[in-house]
């Protein structure tokens, strides 16, 4: 039996999670751009109705 | 109320992620022929059926959005997509590292492998092509259109290892008559696709979210626009 064979199955238990992970923190990131995105055109929005007479 | 069921998801999903992994790591015995490298099936096999569960219900929110072009269903199928390509990866790398150890080499062009990173790239085509349409219709039409011949290829990936007998292994499962593992070993993988489909339904609900803010900043850029 190979002898890498234990540390290849944590190797891959690891990739998976880590794959997730990654993912999952990309999504965080997107989220708190649309957020900061969404607060800015909100702004924008009540700006420009404050200056129609 | 969205907010609760993701909590009650995320509860399911680590309690039997740690009841599973506690099985897997410290009760089930070692492979007779590979050894410990054999439990990477416990999450390569679960990550594949949630994967393609989720290729399939786009494929049916696309069918939605091409019969009623109500674009809700292609944000959806948008959203099942994107979780469904992360779990395909998953995929790929942890049978490219169970293929190292077992076949001695990381990758081979065997039917089942290629099919699947066929596959892959079809779905990830589609995130591109997403990218690439400012207009949300016709961006919606295409979308639908590649998320539908995409499936097909998930059929040829299912059948393949029947088709084709080369380097991936048949099947093991005794729902697919493999009937290769005792049963002990093969009830962690159910479990386990039970826990990557709660974790798969999170992340589309939080993506679905994402959606309706772009569609809400949209809306409010146009409603700027008009003063």
């Amino acid at each position: 039996m190979d002898p890498r064979n234990f540390l290849y199955m944590f190797y891959g238990f690891a990739a998976a999670w880590l794959i997730l992970v990654v993912y999952v923190v990309f999504l965080a990131l997107r989220d708190r751009k649309l957020r900061a995105e969404l607060d800015r055109v909100r702004r924008m929005v009540e700006d420009s109705e404050k200056r129609v007479p | 109320m969205r907010e609760k069921i993701i909590f009650v998801l995320a509860g399911i999903c680590a309690v039997i992620l740690s009841l599973d992994l506690y099985k897997i790591l410290l009760v089930l015995p070692n492979e007779k022929d590979q050894g410990a490298i054999y439990r990477i099936i416990y999450f390569h096999v679960p990550s594949i059926i949630t994967g393609f569960t989720g290729f399939f219900v786009a494929l049916v929110a696309s069918g939605m959005y091409l019969a009623t072009r109500n674009l809700k269903y292609d944000a959806f199928a948008a959203a099942v997509t994107e979780v469904s390509l992360a779990f395909a990866t998953v995929v790929l790398a942890t049978g490219m590292i169970w293929g190292r150890i077992i076949w001695g080499i990381w990758w081979t062009w065997d039917a089942r492998l290629t099919s699947m990173l066929v596959c892959w790239l079809i779905y990830a085509g589609y995130m591109m092509l997403r990218r690439a349409i400012e207009e949300p219709t016709e961006r919606a039409r295409l979308s639908a259109i590649v998320s539908i011949f995409g499936c097909v290829d998930i059929f040829i990936v299912w059948k393949s290892i029947e088709w084709f007998r080369t380097q991936h292994p048949g099947p093991v499962l005794s729902v697919r008559e493999g009937g290769g593992m005792a049963p002990g070993m093969e009830a962690p993988i159910y479990w386990n696709w039970v826990a990557l489909m709660c974790l798969a339904a999170i992340l589309v609900m939080v993506r679905m979210r994402q959606e309706d803010m772009s569609r809400q900043i949209d809306s409010l850029r146009r409603m700027a626009h008009t003063y």
